[in-house]
């Protein structure tokens, strides 16, 4: 049996947080460079914005609505999350952290009542940490996540489904009839593994709801569509197809792309951007104790505009693998160099470290040129870590990635951000005494 | 040395043939001398953070701006531990807040009643108009002061 708790719309509830002010009234946080709508509170939901939408397009309700609009402030969600995943796993023995505000439980072996359980954890976590949150409990993950769906929309929109259901709605203590009531009223698109794509075409054969969905059989569906949409039928039937995933397994490539703030058009900004990016990369490459084996770096003009496009990319094979800030920085600015065109209004460049191994496997050489340095380097690394841990990002750097000179030209737009609240001593919130 | 002979004992000479060869770290150090008798206490330094911090995802720091609780000993930039976790009472010291901005008063309940004092004679109580909803946000269990610039 499983549970997937959410926070509701999360990020705004992260701001609210810390600025009560803003309830009640509609709110979006913005995506990196204020692109676009990333979170929405209710109130902004009701006023038709949608996910994703331009910020362009919704700025007029700034005026006529009251709309607030805020910069992503990933410090504080990130520590935000932190804080609501360690009181989510006290819901049951094993946990996966699916993304920044879901969690998969698995709930095998916990005796009593889930539903009590739940709405315990979920009101600890409103409590404790201040973010609202929505429990599905279902006896796949697929299901757990549509009763995570029914929990959202049970408590904002009155009507769509029971409202018992809202907060928490465990579908494993339900009669076959309710759960199959509650599937009827349930779009097929909502489903998790149902893409925009294969839900039209479901729609198209006549296949709207997750009922009718649940109904088919499994083995037609796989020579019809595929093994995954097999997958979710059989899953919506109640048969586990889906384990929780150890969150521990190190990731199989790390990268670090930005869109810039403003265009860039010459090497040299770019060569710091690229340098910082392969810093950063080969920082997360040490946190992971893993080694790459390639460096991949591109470079591309925004498609969202009419100029010349231009987008390559290329991989540069490090010598032999290591985690080392300087190899890594040199080869992505090899590679850079090898690409780099100019003339072109350029709006993204990112690095991407490939071909992973954990960093206890090391393929050793005969030294006939020079001696490897392979464990000095690694004592760098070391010492480049714990100096950056503690006196901030940025304070040691290698010499290309510059230091000092902020805001650069190519940095993050982000002028809606509030404060890093809960990550910088000297951003913490006013109490008026 | 016993042990590691211990270790290496039990491998006969072709199993340890097939195994990837281990290479010894001889750089590091082997100390000589009077093991340390402090060694089998355990004891561990004071962490400053496990006795200021109870509920570690509860708990929040904010700055004190003002200086209407300087007789309950929060005085102006001090900063403020914030336990979320524990249930507000009568006679707390609170954060609450108040017309969307948070304010650090001490907290009085009475019949299901609210009013938010200061520690300080020249600011007057604050106690809410019909309708107007005052939150508690968290309790102040600790504040920090610097002495030093």
């Amino acid at each position: 049996m499983f549970a997937l708790i959410d926070g509701n719309n999360f990020y705004v509830s992260c701001e609210r947080v810390f600025r009560p002010s803003l309830e009640g009234i509609p709110v979006v946080v913005l995506s990196n460079n204020d692109g676009c709508a990333i979170a929405r509170s209710n109130e902004a939901k009701a006023l038709g914005i949608k996910m994703g939408q331009p910020w362009h397009e919704i700025r007029h309700f700034e005026e006529s609505a009251g709309l607030v609009a805020l910069s992503a402030n990933f410090a504080l969600y990130g520590d935000m999350s932190d804080r609501m995943m360690s009181l989510a796993a006290g819901l049951g023995p094993t946990q996966e952290i699916y993304s920044i505000d879901e969690s998969f439980i698995g709930l095998d072996g916990v005796r009593g009542d889930l539903k009590a359980r739940a709405l315990a954890v979920r009101s600890r976590i409103l409590r404790w940490v201040g973010i609202p949150c929505c429990v599905g409990i279902g006896p796949t993950k697929t299901l757990a996540k549509m009763a995570n769906h029914i929990a959202k929309m049970a408590e904002r929109k009155s009507g769509c489904y029971p409202i018992e259901h809202a907060q928490v709605c465990d579908l494993c203590t339900l009669a076959r009839s309710q759960v199959e009531e509650l599937l009827a009223a349930t779009d097929v698109g909502e489903l998790w593994g149902i893409g925009p794509r294969i839900g039209k075409q479901l729609r198209a054969g006549g296949i709207a709801t997750a009922l009718q969905l649940a109904r088919l059989d499994p083995a037609t569906v796989r020579s019809r569509f595929s093994v995954v949409v097999e997958r979710t039928v059989r899953e919506l039937q109640g048969v586990a197809c889906i384990g929780l995933e150890d969150a521990s397994q190190p990731r199989q490539q790390i990268a670090c792309t930005r869109s810039f703030g403003a265009p860039v058009m010459t090497y040299e900004p770019l060569a710091e951007a690229v340098s910082e990016f392969a810093s950063r990369a080969a920082e997360k490459l040490r946190l992971q104790s893993s080694h790459a084996a390639d460096v991949l770096v591109f470079v591309r003009t925004s498609p969202f505009r009419q100029d010349p496009q231009y987008s390559r990319s290329i991989i540069v094979p490090l010598r032999r693998p290591c985690s080392d800030t300087a190899a890594i920085v040199a080869a992505a600015l090899l590679g850079l160099r090898a690409i780099f065109q100019p003339g072109y209004q350029l709006a993204k460049a990112g690095v991407m470290l490939m071909g992973l191994q954990p960093a206890s496997r090391e393929q050793l050489e005969l030294a006939f040129d020079k001696p490897y340095a392979g464990r000095s380097k690694a004592r760098l690394m070391q010492t480049l870590d714990a100096v950056n841990d503690r006196w901030g990002r940025g304070a040691i750097k290698v010499g290309s990635a510059k230091i000092g000179q902020v805001p650069r030209g190519w940095s993050m737009k982000q002028q809606r951000r509030t404060p890093a609240y809960t990550t910088d001593w000297a951003q913490l919130p006013i109490a008026r005494a | 040395m016993s042990s590691l002979t211990e270790d290496v004992s039990h491998l006969s000479p072709t199993r340890a043939a097939s195994l990837p060869l281990h290479v010894l770290d001889l750089m590091a150090t082997v100390r000589a001398g009077f093991p340390s008798p402090a060694e089998d206490l355990g004891a561990k330094r004071i962490d400053l953070t496990a006795q200021l911090v109870k509920h570690p995802q509860a708990t929040f720091l904010l700055r004190a701006r003002g200086d209407s609780m300087k007789e309950a000993g929060i005085f102006d930039g001090d900063v403020l531990v914030v336990d979320r976790a524990i249930q507000p009472r009568t006679g707390h010291v609170v954060i609450a807040v108040v017309e969307g901005e948070f304010v650090c008063k001490t907290l009085w309940l009475r019949a299901g009643r609210i009013k938010l004092k200061a520690a300080n004679p020249c600011y007057p109580d604050i106690v809410p108009r019909e309708g107007q909803a005052v939150e508690v946000w968290g309790v102040v269990v600790h504040a920090i002061k610097s002495l030093q610039a």
